[in-house]
C-alpha cells in the first residue's frame, strides 16, 4: 500500500484541530503549500483506500448516550452465526474477534442505560450465550493521535 | 469554559449535528455550509456548536481518523491487567501517558473467568513490536501486575463510527 509524503502529512498533522472556518481545506492547503482541491482530492483518496476511516469528529464515550464494552465466549463453530446476530444490532459499532476463550468483543452504544441493557439481553436471548458487560469506569489515555513514521 | 462533558447536555441540534458528521465531514469546499443546509441550521451556528462541544469535551477531536490496520499496523493487541484496585488510578494514568497506548481504561472485573480491571490498547506492525511494548508496561507495573493477557484481534467483524440510536 503506497502512502506518499503528502498523504503522511495529511494523516499525521490533521488528526485534531481541524479548522472551524467556512473554507477549512483552504487553511490546510496553505499549510501544505498546495491547492484547496488537491487537499480535497487527497483526503477523498485516503478515505476511499481505507487509510482514514473518516475526516470528522471523535466523540467522547458516555457524553451523548451511554456505551459499554461487551464480550462473549463463543464456541468457534458458532462464531459466524453469533457475529451475525451481534452485527445486526444498530447499537453495535465495533466488533472484533480476539484470540482468547472470550473471543467476541464489541462496543454497544445506546441512548440510555435501559436501552443498553435491552440490547445485551436481546443478544443473550437470541444466541443463548451470556454477555459480559464491561462498562468504562475511568479513561486514562491522553489521545495524542496516531503518528505514522 | 466552565461546563464539561459530565455536565453539558447536548441539545437536539447538537445530536443531529453529531449524527450527520459521524460518517465524516462532507469532503467539499464548504463542509459546514453543506451540513447547515442538510440540517436546517445557519453555517456559523454549525461551527459554533462544534467548537462548544470540543471545548466541553463532548467531542474529543475533529480531524482525520486513521485506520491503523490499513496503514500497516496489522497487530492490534488489547492488553488486560489485573492490578490492585487501590493502584489502578495511579498506574492507569502512567500507562495512559505512554505514547504507544492509544486507549487505556479501567473496567469492572468478572471473576473468576475475567479477573482483569485495566485495559491498554497497543498497536504494532507485527506481534513482536506489540510484545516489546507490553514488556514496557509490565516493567512499569512491577509487582502490581498480578497477571495479564494480550488479546490479539484476528478479524474485524464490524467497524463503524459512533451510531446514535433514536
Amino acid at each position: 500500500m503506497r502512502v506518499t509524503a503528502a498523504d503522511k502529512r495529511l494523516l499525521n498533522d490533521f488528526q485534531r484541530d481541524f479548522p472551524l472556518e467556512p473554507r477549512p481545506f483552504v487553511r490546510i492547503a496553505e499549510t501544505l503549500g498546495v491547492a484547496e482541491d488537491e487537499v480535497l482530492t487527497r483526503f477523498a483518496d485516503l478515505r476511499d483506500r481505507g487509510m482514514v476511516s473518516r475526516v470528522g469528529a471523535v466523540i467522547q464515550p458516555n457524553t451523548i448516550g451511554t456505551s459499554t464494552l461487551a464480550a462473549m465466549a463463543v464456541p468457534p463453530e458458532r462464531l459466524d452465526e453469533v457475529a451475525t446476530v451481534v452485527n445486526a444490532e444498530a447499537a453495535v459499532n465495533h466488533n472484533y474477534e480476539r484470540e482468547h476463550e472470550i473471543n467476541l468483543w464489541f462496543v454497544v452504544t445506546a441512548a440510555d442505560a435501559i436501552g443498553l441493557q435491552e440490547v445485551l439481553k436481546r443478544i443473550e436471548r437470541r444466541t443463548g450465550l451470556p454477555v459480559l458487560d464491561l462498562p468504562l469506569e475511568e479513561a486514562f489515555h491522553i489521545d495524542l493521535g496516531f503518528q505514522l513514521t | 469554559m466552565s461546563t464539561n462533558a459530565a455536565t453539558y447536555v447536548p441539545d437536539d441540534a447538537d445530536r443531529r449535528l453529531i449524527k450527520a458528521t459521524q460518517v465524516g465531514l462532507p469532503l467539499c469546499r464548504q463542509p459546514y455550509h453543506a451540513l447547515a443546509e442538510a440540517l436546517g441550521l445557519e453555517p456559523p451556528d454549525v461551527q459554533a456548536r462544534l467548537r462548544r462541544m470540543l471545548a466541553n469535551g463532548v467531542i474529543r477531536r475533529i480531524g482525520a481518523v486513521p485506520n491503523h490496520y490499513a496503514l500497516g499496523f496489522r497487530a492490534n493487541g488489547m492488553s488486560v491487567w489485573d492490578v490492585p484496585d487501590d493502584a489502578v488510578a495511579d498506574v492507569g494514568s502512567r500507562i495512559g501517558a505512554l505514547d504507544f497506548v492509544s486507549h487505556g481504561y479501567c473496567r469492572p472485573r468478572h471473576p473468576p473467568e475475567w479477573p482483569y480491571n485495566l485495559y491498554a490498547m497497543v498497536h504494532g506492525r507485527d506481534r513482536g513490536e506489540v510484545e516489546k511494548k507490553i514488556e514496557t508496561i509490565a516493567r512499569l507495573l512491577g509487582p502490581r501486575d498480578r497477571g495479564h493477557k494480550v488479546l490479539y484481534s484476528t478479524h474485524i467483524l464490524k467497524k463503524t463510527g459512533l451510531r446514535l440510536v433514536d
